[in-house]
């Protein structure tokens, strides 16, 4: 693992060839994401069907139903508080894996690239070993671990700490378990990667100037090795607005997450538009925060 | 690449025990297809059979009506069924390829949702109900105020399984109303209590065979066959039908209009008609199935089992649910949404 040159970019194609090469790919895109974008979000201005499915009919009601509700009796309509609670409960745990997943997954990945260059690859290999299983089992095996009857409940009552199960299966606390265990790879490997590049001799000039540890991280290290910040957190925090099965399985179809309640819509809600515009509109936030954050650490980075 | 294919296949098929000379792709609930039936079915036939869950009969719907599924049999319940066809989703059976169809139980045969069985055959029925940890709450049993106002004892430890036909109208049984009520002001009542209940509940979660029977739910509104297996597991647990009402349920075979494998398709529906084949059925799942003659193939803790055989005073509470009017249905789904949210 050697320290990148810099200096040194790729020559870039020109003209025609450049394109060429890459149209396979860009066709590719264009189809593969933007189709189903874009049926996505023509769906959520048609009516919706009966059972399931859509007519052919322009109206807003699939947008007008993600702000407000209508009672079902006297048809008074008000802000949908319950959408936007799942939208708070899912950002709200999104953030709270993104810094959980930084918190371990930061001395993870000082410790592999402080680590002799030839073991540096078995640390690796390591972390990505949970990638082999399938997601589904791994949250399965989640569960047994903190289900009532599980491995942990056993061990605490089996020692007497506990007399009764602790309940953490079906809460909240289960899902964020779930996601910081399922996402931390994704946080590890870009930090480790920032890391690696990480010129360590700029510790020592620190600590020659009389710097204390924590302002060696703080002024030295954290600032350096930000991009693996930012992507890690990017990384960590877009799949884990979108979970799907952590939340399914842990959260016990009570706490629901945005994914769920997306799925909640075109499974039983019956309501295909609805569904269709609480995704774009996942999407534009994803999409909006992408934007303001990697803005506002690229100013940090230049004038840092 | 070819040699990888042939092992492949090879290896597949010697896996199988037979050559496979045809495939079929069933549609079914989760755990609710008896290996051992399909293992025969395939021994006799030569046909392999590729199942596939689905959890709720709205997910079943979609999927199905998506199209290009690629499945050939679906196992929707009775009030959907009318919803298949009338989205022609399903084809009309051509009985003449189906000998067995005569084996359909006198009183299973000219149901509400499928006059003469053009459109589909029994699979299974039984019950909703609430199955109950008696070392964790020891009052009735029979009541659906367990789940609609649940005493101290299940506060925070009974799941509700999330199927919204089965539940909500138990829950409109509970408010005295009737099956399909567009009852505004009952339906109100019903949306209230359960909102005010939702706290109280643990889950809303499938998979309650399990966690009844590891104690993971001390109770769980739940399906009898499952129910019974969960007691088999575990003898704490008693099924219990709550006098206020619930509903009673059948799952019928049919053929999806799109299916690829129709002939093998036929070749199913005649094999599980056969009352030893349904009799395995019922006792991998535990519920009874609508083919007469079966009884004599059926494991004997079956016959006397008290999930199975709805005491005499309860019995009359159960009730099938129609197909409701989309009004109806339009009314209950809003209910379920907001309480699921």
């Amino acid at each position: 693992m050697s320290r990148p040159e810099t200096g040194r970019k790729a020559p870039r194609s020109k003209g025609v060839d450049g394109w060429l090469l890459s149209a396979p790919a860009l066709i590719l895109l264009i189809v593969a994401a933007s189709g189903p974008l874009l049926i996505v979000a023509i769906y959520s201005v048609l009516e919706k069907g009966d059972y399931s499915g859509v007519r052919w009919i322009l109206s807003g009601e699939g947008w007008f139903r993600v702000l407000f509700e209508r009672d079902i009796f006297d048809q008074t309509i008000s802000l949908a508080d319950a959408n936007l609670s799942i939208f708070w409960r899912s950002i709200k745990l999104s953030i709270a894996t993104t810094i959980i997943t930084f918190g371990f997954g930061l001395p993870t990945a000082w410790f592999i690239a402080t680590r002799p260059a030839r073991s540096r690859a078995f640390w690796l290999f390591l972390i990505t070993v949970p990638f082999w299983t399938n997601l589904l089992i791994r949250t399965f095996a989640i569960m047994e671990v903190i289900r009532n009857q599980g491995i942990l409940n056993t061990f605490l009552t089996h020692f007497g700490l506990i007399s009764e199960p602790i309940q953490i299966l079906y809460t909240d606390t289960a899902v964020l378990i779930g996601m910081t265990y399922v996402y931390l790879p994704l946080m590890v490997l870009p930090l480790y990667a920032a890391i690696d590049r990480f010129d360590f001799r700029l510790i020592e000039a620190g600590y020659d100037l009389y710097a204390s540890r924590w302002q060696v991280l703080r002024g030295v290290i954290l600032p350096i090795i930000k991009p693996g910040i930012v992507a890690g957190s990017i990384l960590v925090f877009i799949p884990s607005l979108g979970a799907y099965v952590t939340p399914r399985v842990l959260g016990g179809g009570k706490n629901m997450m945005i994914g769920n309640f997306i799925e909640l819509q075109f499974g039983q809600g019956q309501n295909w538009p609805l569904g269709a515009a609480l995704s774009t509109l996942l999407l534009l936030v994803v999409l909006v925060s992408l934007i303001v954050y990697t803005r506002v650490s690229s100013k940090d980075n230049t004038n840092g | 690449m070819r040699i990888i294919l042939v092992a492949t296949t090879a290896l597949i098929s010697s896996t199988i025990g037979a050559y496979a000379e045809g495939e079929l792709n069933l549609f079914n609930w989760g755990n609710y297809t008896s290996p051992e039936m399909i293992e025969k079915f395939t021994a006799e036939t030569g046909i392999s059979v590729t199942i596939t869950d689905y959890d709720s009969n709205t997910t079943a719907l979609t999927k199905v009506e998506a199209g290009g599924s690629g499945f050939d049999l679906v196992v929707p319940s009775a009030n959907y069924i009318p919803v298949y066809v009338r989205k022609g989703l399903i084809a009309e059976l051509d009985h003449s390829k189906i000998p067995n169809i005569s084996n359909i139980a006198p009183e299973w045969k000219d149901v509400p949702w499928d006059q003469g069985r053009t459109h589909s055959v029994p699979w299974q029925w039984g019950s909703v109900g609430i199955a109950v940890n008696t070392t964790v709450y020891g009052g009735d049993v029979n009541t659906s105020e367990l789940f609609m106002d649940p005493p101290e004892e299940l506060v925070g430890k009974i799941n509700v399984v999330p199927e919204m036909t089965d539940v909500i109208n138990m829950a409109i049984f509970n408010q005295g109303g009737e099956a399909c009520t567009e009852d505004l002001t009952l339906l109100k009542k019903v949306r209230d209590k359960m909102m005010a209940a939702k706290p109280k509940w643990l889950s809303m979660d499938y998979g309650t065979t399990d966690k009844l029977s590891s104690g993971d739910y001390a109770a769980s509104v739940n399906w009898n066959g499952s129910t019974m297996r969960a007691r088999i597991n575990n003898p704490d647990i008693v099924y219990g039908y709550p006098k206020e009402g619930y509903p009673l349920f059948m799952d019928s075979v049919a053929l999806l209009s799109d299916a690829k494998n129709v002939d093998e398709a036929y070749q199913f529906i005649n094999f599980i008609l056969e009352p030893e084949n349904a009799a395995m059925i019922s006792s991998f799942a535990r519920y009874a199935n609508g083919v007469a003659g079966s009884d004599a193939f059926m494991p004997e803790d079956m016959k006397t089992a008290p999930e199975i055989v709805a005491p005499a005073e309860l019995a009359a509470a159960g009730q099938f649910i129609p197909t409701c009017p989309q009004s109806a249905t339009d009314l209950y789904t809003a209910i379920w949404t907001e309480l699921l949210k």
